[in-house]
């Protein structure tokens, strides 16, 4: 009985003071974010320092960013948006900000200034591509080989064209079963400079000539749809070259001490970050404004980069990066942004592909099942 | 006599006709009876089959663009798509004022992408126009203010714009507004509607009225604000710039007896010129000035579309009735074929294997039958996706079956074969996945066939193979037949192993459903192919009815 009073009494007490703190906001919110070690980072980095400065937030993970744009929809067309807070690549945020599912930001006014006094629209630069994007991080596309695949007497591959090159460098390649990047990659490496890529790929001649390219290596190709495919095809040695993310390979090479290096020539730089759901009440909104707000200034953006190879979406928070959480080796030379893996980068081109992917698609997979 | 006696009906014990009675007591027993599933009933029908509908019904609904832009759909209708000509003033003139207001609402960016499915280019033709209609309002905006400072003052609109008490409500225009800004927001407004378009000054300014009163309705409605407060949006200034221009706008300003009349009177002399909407779009995107652009809209107009459904089968719609598609954009015919080969293959490997083993364990005494009968369940309570990545182990090129080929000298090692993403893979990883749907409904119908009747046969001469063939084969069929649809069926949907296992050539139409669904958006071409997925099934069911005929069909 003395127990169950207790119990009333303690429950009336957090009630009372979660009450307090619900006036503006509402204490608890859904993240949706990717899992695995990308999703560990963000609980480390950024919820668990909020959490400790918030005692009264709980937050909930989801790991649906893969489907978050067609999940949003439904949401959306139900009229109950249960997430508060999604992590998208570039190219989905501009499409969610398109259909008008993700809420527009005043960069400025939303976001903290950076640590150098820049605004948070100078900050973040071009990383910014869609008005609804909220950036985290950079990561890129790149290659990653077997090393002791290379055959003797060669040396390792070094350039992006070596993927394409099967007689110097035989076995299989593993890439993307989607068009983007693989079409530009393969107009890069068919003569085209990197500035004229998407001018010749918007032209039916283009697109062809991207696909004849590919048709070279097409049947030493093994095509991958999620992000953990090459890592684990370049780790049973069942190819020899495949693209995936950096952070994969990061984790084959450092953590996993597999034969595996890596290939930053050519590497395509894409950016992944946050977007707010349209439709939040005021109180929710209020609470993801705040989050947004403490955690993605310059210092947490770089704390990011303790648990993961993926370069912190400010220009401040370059500096700021240091060694990794638990293997203590320096995090700087495994950014995609840094000035030694950055000699040959392609910028990605959201606005071409938002309107270019439905063709190219359809023609990728028609060329796929030729 | 006897012929009254048969007339006459026949009455029950409380003197009403039997037949009616008896109709009434049957009805009641038919209402019981409905009651008692109606839980079930309701339940399958909202949470199963309005949601499919639903998503069916995408496939040919193409509201979008008739809502949207309402009025420019109505000019565009008069255009003659064949001709080479751009499309006249007018259409280019509703169409700004229609994409002003859509993209005041956000929606503008979602019609692009609508009709981006149709033609690459028009998702940012729409989001960039968006971003620049704002510039040719503000323009008028100055050079009105420059004319009489009077224009430069919100009140001045609201003044002109809205009916004050007694004056004349012009309740047609206000309505057609509400409804179209209710369907433009996303969410169902919950403001207050505080203002009311005036007939006359809707009489003298019907354009710029227009776009005051969806304004107003969006200030009120949607936003909850004080229309007189706020700043109106900026097409409203070229629309009065349009108006004033107007041909017998200074005559009928004359007959004007409303507020403002001065100020309009201003505009009347100042010698303004008509505004240049052609010009405008022209300077937003080269794009907008070309034909084809337009005949893009223009086709794909209408409330109802099979746009969808002609691009599902490697068709596309064109101003010119439907067309096949080029040859490098042909694909989904032959995922269809591809789908339902596979699934055929699939379905005779099963029975091949399974008939078997479902003997055996019909057929075995009690003790190995449990054993056997757990070897098949146990797969089958496994996680799918663990048995398909478990599959991917076992095939790869240096996966567990090549290795022992090359390790007793079948294969050799710089020739391993390809047994994974491709056809092979999907087979063999499918087959096992569904096995058990075979095994199962084949060992509760072999359960139940007499072993006298073999024996029989057997001592009537028959030979084993007769006796199995005559006699055993025969009653086993029904079994064949409920494994063979439902593996049929289960492997026609299959999506996630495929995905896997599948490479390029080893994908169902279903991973290309999933890829519209979750990457593409474009729903209204997954519900198109869903739709046809499911009525190539309904029809091959019927074709097995007709065949083999569905009582023959035994799950036990």
């Amino acid at each position: 009985m003395k127990f169950t009073t207790t119990l009333m009494a303690s429950t009336a007490l957090t009630a009372a003071a979660s009450m307090a703190s619900a006036q503006e906001m509402a204490d608890s919110m859904t993240i949706v974010s990717w899992g695995g070690a990308y999703q560990d980072s963000q609980k480390k980095a950024y919820a668990e320092p909020y959490k400790e400065a918030n005692p009264g937030v709980s937050i909930s993970w989801d790991e649906s960013s893969n489907e978050a744009v067609a999940k949003l929809r439904a949401q959306n067309e139900a009229d109950n948006i249960t997430w508060d807070l999604v992590d998208v690549v570039g190219a989905d945020a501009m499409r969610l900000c398109d259909e008008g599912l993700a809420m527009e930001i005043d960069h400025d006014e939303m976001l903290a200034d950076g640590d150098d006094g820049s605004t948070a629209t100078e900050d973040f630069g071009e990383v910014i591509v869609s008005d609804c994007f909220i950036p985290q991080i950079v990561y890129s596309i790149t290659f990653g080989y077997r090393t002791d695949m290379v055959p003797e007497g060669t040396e390792p591959p070094s350039k992006l064209c070596d993927v394409f090159d099967l007689e110097t460098y035989p076995g299989k390649r593993s890439l993307e079963k989607r068009p983007i990047n693989n079409m530009e990659w393969a107009l890069m490496c068919d003569g085209v400079a990197n500035e004229d890529v998407y001018d010749v790929l918007a032209t039916p001649e283009g697109q062809q000539q991207a696909l004849d390219k590919l048709a070279t290596i097409k049947d030493s190709v093994v095509w991958w749809s999620a992000g953990a495919d090459t890592p684990q095809l370049l780790a049973d040695g069942e190819v020899f070259i495949g693209s995936t993310y950096n952070g994969r390979l990061f984790s084959v090479i450092e953590e996993q001490k597999q034969p595996v290096a890596m290939l930053w020539d050519g590497q395509v730089y894409d950016f992944d970050g946050w977007i707010i759901p349209t439709g939040l009440s005021e109180e929710r909104l209020a609470r993801v404004m705040d989050f947004v707000k403490t955690t993605t200034d310059t210092q947490h953006l770089a704390d990011q980069a303790k648990y993961i190879s993926y370069g912190p979406a400010r220009a401040s928070s370059a500096p700021l990066v240091g060694q990794h959480a638990d293997l203590g080796i320096d995090m700087a030379p495994h950014m995609p942004t840094d000035p030694s893996n950055a000699g040959n980068v392609l910028q990605p081109n959201f606005v071409f592909w938002a309107d270019y992917r439905d063709d190219i698609d359809t023609k990728f997979q028609a060329w796929l099942a030729q | 006599m006897s012929d009254t006696a048969t007339n006459a009906p026949v009455l029950a014990a409380d003197g009403t006709p039997l037949k009616r009675s008896l109709s009434r007591a049957l009805r009641v027993q038919k209402m019981r009876a409905l009651a008692l599933i109606a839980p079930l009933l309701i339940f399958v029908l909202i949470s199963f089959i309005l949601p499919i509908g639903d998503m069916l019904f995408r496939s040919v609904e193409n509201q979008i663009v008739e809502n949207t832009l309402p009025y420019t759909v109505e000019e565009l209708g008069k255009w003659d798509g064949a001709s080479d000509e751009l499309p006249p003033e007018p259409v280019f003139r509703d169409m700004y004022f229609d994409l002003f207001l859509a993209a005041e609402m956000k929606r503008h960016t979602r019609l692009g992408s609508r009709l981006n499915y149709e033609a690459s280019g028009m998702s940012s033709l729409f989001r960039q126009a968006g971003r620049k209609l704002d510039d040719p309002g503000k323009d008028a905006q100055d050079t009105l203010e420059e004319i009489d400072p009077r224009w430069g003052e919100r009140e001045t609109y609201y003044e002109i714009f809205n009916a004050a008490e007694g004056v004349a409500v012009d309740d047609a225009l206000l309505s057609a507004q509400e409804k179209r800004i209710r369907w433009l927001a996303d969410e169902p407004p919950t403001g207050e509607m505080n203002f009311a378009p005036s007939a006359e000054a809707s009489a003298l300014l019907p354009l710029a009225a227009r776009v005051y009163t969806s304004f107003g309705v969006i200030t009120g409605l949607v936003d909850n604000k004080v229309v007189e407060k706020t700043k109106p949006m900026e097409s409203l200034y070229l629309a009065l710039v349009q108006d004033v221009t107007r041909p017998g706008f200074v005559d009928d300003l004359a007959a004007y007896n409303g507020p403002q009349k001065d100020a309009l009177a201003a505009l009347a002399t100042a010698g303004l010129t008509a505004p240049n909407y052609t010009q405008i779009f022209e300077e937003v995107d080269r794009n907008w000035a070309k034909v084809e652009t337009w005949r893009i809209i223009q086709t794909h107009s209408g409330p109802y579309t099979s746009g969808y459904f002609l691009n599902a089968i490697d068709m596309q719609k064109t101003p010119e009735g439907a067309a096949v598609q080029p040859e490098n954009k042909r694909v989904l015919i032959q995922l269809f074929i591809r789908t339902i080969i596979m699934s055929l293959t699939i379905m005779g490997a099963c029975i091949l294997l399974g008939y078997p083993v479902a003997w055996l364990l019909a057929n075995l005494p009690m003790r190995q039958a449990n054993l056997l009968m757990m070897l098949v369940l146990l797969p089958f309570w496994t996680s799918l996706l663990v048995r398909t990545s478990a599959w991917k182990v076992m095939l790869q090129q240096n996966g567990v079956v090549n290795d022992v080929l090359v390790w007793i000298g079948l294969v050799a090692d710089n020739d391993r074969l390809v047994l994974i993403n491709n056809q092979i893979g999907t087979i063999t990883a499918m087959t096992h996945i569904l096995l058990p749907f075979m095994i199962l409904p084949m060992y509760s119908v072999m359960q139940t066939i007499n072993p006298s009747y073999l024996r029989a046969a057997k001592s009537l001469g028959a030979t084993n193979w007769t006796a199995f063939w005559r006699v055993y084969f025969p009653q086993s069929i029904p079994g064949i037949g409920a494994g063979s649809i439902l593996v049929f069926i289960l492997s026609i949907g299959y999506y996630i192993t495929p995905e896997i296992v599948g490479g390029t050539k080893g994908v169902f139409i279903s991973n290309r459903i999933a890829y519209h669904i979750s990457s593409s958006l474009n729903w209204g071409l997954a519900a198109a192919l869903g739709t046809i997925l499911l009525v190539v099934v309904l029809a091959l069911y019927w074709c097995y009815d007709k065949i083999v005929g569905i009582d023959n069909v035994k799950l036990g």
